[in-house]
């Protein structure tokens, strides 16, 4: 080793501390400024973005719930009118399933799972900014179609031919259908970014075998998201075809199939639940060893259940199509494959159950969410065990006692582990705590005002009332459940409300977290809260699942990386063993100039077919320039002597 | 404890059992289906109170001690579920098998939904002269299996009467068919329940479960042409009826009013309801739906007309008549 050079290139035994902090910041910031605002290619930055946003959405969907509740609470209301809920309902389902559910679990693993796998950045780190952009422009399409009375209204499932040219004629199902091409765009491309950083971007050492089990939940997640989502783009595509050039293939009279639809929208929409699903079971694993103080029970048995789970997610999208009279023995298949799905959730609910007896659990607000969750999720699972039953689901199908399941499922199993998470981790994302008082205050309005809201609907449903309806006649003994649940819903929006102020007022003036402040194992609480700009300032080692509870003091790390450009580190798939020290990509404007060009060419085709040939060339120079070969950037590094 | 409320409730709803619940039992399928409900509900419930009671002792168990082998515990755990759920879907199974057992039912009923109602034929023994054409309503002999064709002429719909069988959907281009064996004479409702557009909410229909006398009598009624008018302010009625916009649309057996796109009022003042079980059929819901449709179901194919109080006096008395 030598003296200090001052063009030194890799940290190392000689480079540390605040020169070190000097150079990496130097080299991982972006420029300051609404442009540079605009270029960001930090995942940190990007995940903030997308939680926040995604957040916005569930605060724009939850007021459609409220305003559905407030039309429902009492038979024949003449609140809205059959158009606007109509409306209203299609609108909360597909903004809370594509703009809110997947996106934020996408958002969480944006920003946390770089941190967890002690990594610089992700992997194509423009990619991962225009799935943001595309994202937020279809959000942003479908409610800026909604506000001018364009918001679609066949139902987030779109059935044709309710859906098809005649019989929603206008722009509103067009809007719904492109809005899925947009989400769809994004979430292909946040599954590939996912999964290539889970794959090539481990910290040395961190085997398969040894990832984090929220990270093994996401790599699960992304790999259904590349087999699921072009089932929808594609059914969506033939959809917008049919009703702008006149293809026919959901119209039976000209040889089509108005089932092919269903077939097609549910071998999407069945695993879509688990691509929801399981990030969370991921959140409450991450949870639970923490406030445990021990590693989850039996890990190989909670890894093969998601890997299960996310097989089996696609064999049972028939459950949703019971009533539309398919072969008797074949639906047998469906209900077996769909009970089938409940043993793995029933083993990861005994890991962590049992997780919390081997340990000693302390019952801080995340674990809260976590104990709320299984209370509540588990009422959900059994309510799907019912419905996998062919004859309960006939009569089942189709009814509150449905709405009710799936929101136990979704709320309960979903949102919950993410108020977890988010409590959790938002040291990382602010670098302060959240207020415990009104976390736990939060927790439980939003638990009773959840039960309040949602149980009664399995009642109701079993009383026989169908799903969207607008309005229901009196004297059919719904009257009292849906009050009921329409003041559910109120304290349940409050307890959401609070949630949010708590989390406002904490990014002010919370606690200062350090940078463990729960006394966490996993590598995202080795470095400062928040984060500097380069995550590590070297790149931790590790040797075991909970590398902060076995290497007390100081963390191995390696060292060697270029601090003068941005590089991060590859290493093998399944052993991890470093191989490759590569460059990561600059922030620049042109992956947003790219998500435009392409937006306008999506909006514009809902009008004119030419639009796509038009506004190919805009996308195709965009992206040419944002993949154009950056030789220059290559500097010749400089030699340690 | 939660769960336990609801059996408790349950139990009791299935007692007092409303005309559109699925806890009714009043048909052969409702039996069954009751019979596994409460099979799922105590297996679902016992599984609930033993997570519940697991969750329970790992939070406040006193930490010494302890010789659990808590790895046996987990291989039981997944023994446990999967025996379970082997059973439930054997039961569901059998219990799927003996739904629609009924191969070769002696009534048949065609039913072809619209947006948003219902277009009902029974097909009698004897060819076209013998079949019942009629809207938003099902009379059936109680103990005898029907089967239902089930077609739809525009978008996708779901039949569904709660208390007698499951549902089943109508879909444009094929034909499906439910065999509904009712047990119980009683008044129920039936309702669309596939989301089905903008009135979704307002398609339902009545169903009457009667004797077998009954019903015949009911059939023999049915078939019979429509009610001459009597009184002068009928045949006006009449007149502006078979000649002006009204027999476009809709057919009155026995009249020149013979389309086929709207309900059959041939015997229109017999049924229980009006425009797909939204109204209760009376005077003045008659007098309601006929000057303004539109207000009444908002965007339904009747349309407005425009009628004369004079005309709609006389309409009103002549679809009175109608029985």
């Amino acid at each position: 080793m030598s003296d200090l050079e001052p063009d030194l290139a890799r940290d190392g035994p000689d480079l540390t501390g605040a020169a070190l902090h000097e150079r990496l910041t130097a080299a991982w910031r972006r420029e300051p400024g609404f442009i540079g605002w605009l270029s960001t290619t930090d995942h940190k930055e990007i995940g903030r973005r997308y939680i926040v946003t995604a957040f916005v959405f569930l605060a724009l969907a939850g007021t459609l719930a409220l305003i559905m509740r407030a039309q429902l609470a009492r038979p024949e209301s003449g609140l809205i009118s059959a158009d606007r809920y109509n409306q209203i309902f299609t609108m909360h389902g597909t903004t809370m399933m594509f703009l809110f559910a997947v996106p934020v679990m996408e958002a969480v693993a944006v920003f946390i799972i770089p941190l967890m796998l002690g990594t610089r950045n992700m992997a194509f780190a423009r990619l991962n900014a225009f799935s943001y952009w595309m994202y937020v422009f279809g959000g942003i399409m479908l409610w800026v179609a909604f506000v001018l009375n364009v918001g679609p209204d066949a139902g987030w499932f779109a059935y044709t031919p309710l859906s098809g040219p005649e019989y929603s004629p206008g722009k509103r199902v067009d809007i719904w259908a492109q809005m899925i091409t947009f989400t769809e765009v994004a979430g292909l491309s946040a599954a590939v970014v996912m999964a290539t950083t889970i794959l090539k971007q481990r910290a040395p050492g961190m085997t398969l075998a040894k990832m984090p089990l929220f990270v093994w939940s996401m790599l699960v997640v992304a790999l259904m998201i590349i087999f699921a989502l072009p089932a929808v783009a594609l059914d969506s595509g033939m959809l917008l075809s049919d009703r702008l050039v006149g293809t026919h293939f959901f119209n039976p009279y000209e040889g089509g199939d108005a089932l092919l639809w269903q077939h097609v929208f549910w071998f999407f929409g069945h695993p879509e639940v688990y691509i929801i699903f399981l990030p969370a079971t991921g959140f409450v694993s991450e949870i639970t060893a923490t406030f445990s103080r021990r590693p989850v029970f039996a890990y190989p048995a909670v890894v093969l259940a998601l890997i299960a789970t996310g097989l089996l997610a696609f064999g049972l999208w028939v459950h949703h199509m019971f009533a539309t009279g398919l072969p008797r023995l074949g639906y047998a298949f469906y209900t077996a494959a769909s009970m089938t799905v409940s043993i793995p959730s029933g083993i990861q609910i005994f890991c962590w159950i049992a997780t919390m007896w081997l340990g000693r659990p302390r019952f801080q607000v995340p674990m809260l969410w976590v104990v709320g969750f299984i209370v509540t999720f588990v009422i959900g699972g059994l309510t799907g065990v019912m419905l996998a039953s062919v004859p309960l689901d006939l009569q089942l199908h189709d009814t509150y006692f449905v709405v009710a399941h799936f929101h136990y499922v979704l709320i309960g199993g979903a949102v919950f582990p993410l108020l977890g998470a988010t409590t959790y981790w938002f040291p990382k994302f602010t670098g302060r705590l959240m207020s415990e008082t009104w976390g736990k205050v939060s927790f439980f309005v939003t638990f009773a005002g959840f039960h309040l809201t949602f149980f009664p609907m399995h009642i109701t449903g079993m009383m026989g009332m169908p799903r969207r309806v607008y309005t229901y006649p009196a004297g059919m003994g719904w009257d009292t459940l849906n009050l009921l649940s329409s003041i559910g819903s109120a304290v349940l929006a409050i307890g959401v409300i609070l949630f949010v102020l708590n989390a406002l007022a904490s990014m002010r003036s919370g606690r200062m977290a350090e940078p463990n402040p729960w006394g966490a194992a996993g590598l995202e609480w080795a470095t400062t809260s928040p984060p500097p700009v380069y995550n590590f300032a070297h790149l931790p080692t590790v040797s075991s699942r909970t590398p902060l509870w076995d290497e007390p003091g100081a963390l191995p790390v390696m060292s060697g990386l270029r601090v003068d450009q941005r590089e991060h580190l590859l290493t093998s798939v399944i052993d991890a063993i470093p191989s490759v020290r590569e460059p990561s990509p600059q922030p620049t404007m042109w992956p947003l100039i790219s998500a435009i060009a392409i937006g306008i060419t999506f909006v514009g085709s809902i009008f004119t077919p030419w639009a796509l040939v038009i506004g190919l060339v805009p996308a195709a120079i965009a992206l040419t320039i944002w993949f154009w070969p950056k030789n220059s950037a290559i500097t010749p590094e400089p030699e340690i002597s | 404890m939660r769960k336990a409320c609801v059996l408790l409730l349950l139990l009791a709803l299935s007692a007092c059992d409303g005309r559109q619940s699925m806890l009714g039992a009043d048909g052969c399928d409702g039996v069954l289906f009751a019979g596994l409900w409460q099979v799922f509900l105590v297996v679902t419930l016992a599984f609930y109170v033993v997570v519940i009671a697991g969750l329970a002792w790992a939070m406040f168990r006193r930490r010494e001690g302890g010789a659990v082998s808590v790895r046996t515990a987990l291989f039981a755990w997944i023994g446990a579920i999967s025996v379970t759920l082997v059973a439930l879907t054997l039961a569901s199974w059998f219990a799927d098998r003996n739904m629609n057992r009924e191969s070769r039912p002696p009534l048949t009923v065609e039913i072809t939904a619209h947006q948003w109602w219902w277009d009902v034929r029974y097909y009698g023994a004897d060819g076209p002269s013998d079949i019942l054409r009629t809207a938003n309503e099902l009379h059936l002999p109680a103990g005898v299996p029907v089967r239902v064709i089930l077609k739809s002429s525009d978008v996708i719909h779901s039949f569904w009467i709660p208390n007698l069988s499951g549902k089943q959907d109508l879909i444009p281009g094929r034909t499906n068919d439910i065999v509904i064996t009712p047990e119980k004479q009683g008044l129920y409702r039936g309702q669309c329940a596939e989301f089905c557009g903008l009135q979704h909410a307002h398609m339902a229909f009545d169903v009457t479960v009667e004797s077998p006398a009954a019903f015949r009598a009911w059939w023999a009624r049915g078939l019979l042409p429509a009610q001459r008018p009597v009184t002068p302010l009928q045949k006006a009625g009449y007149a502006y009826v078979t000649t002006r916009e009204c027999s476009t649309c809709h057919h009155i057996e026995g009249t020149p009013a013979s389309g086929l796109v709207a309900p059959d009022l041939t015997h229109l003042a017999s049924r229980r309801s009006l425009a797909a079980g939204s109204y209760p059929l009376d005077r003045g819901h008659l007098y309601a739906w006929i000057a303004d449709p539109q207000g009444m179901k908002p965007g339904n194919k009747m349309p407005y007309i425009g009628l004369e109080p004079q005309e709609l006096h006389a309409v009103v008395a002549y679809l009175e008549s109608l029985k």
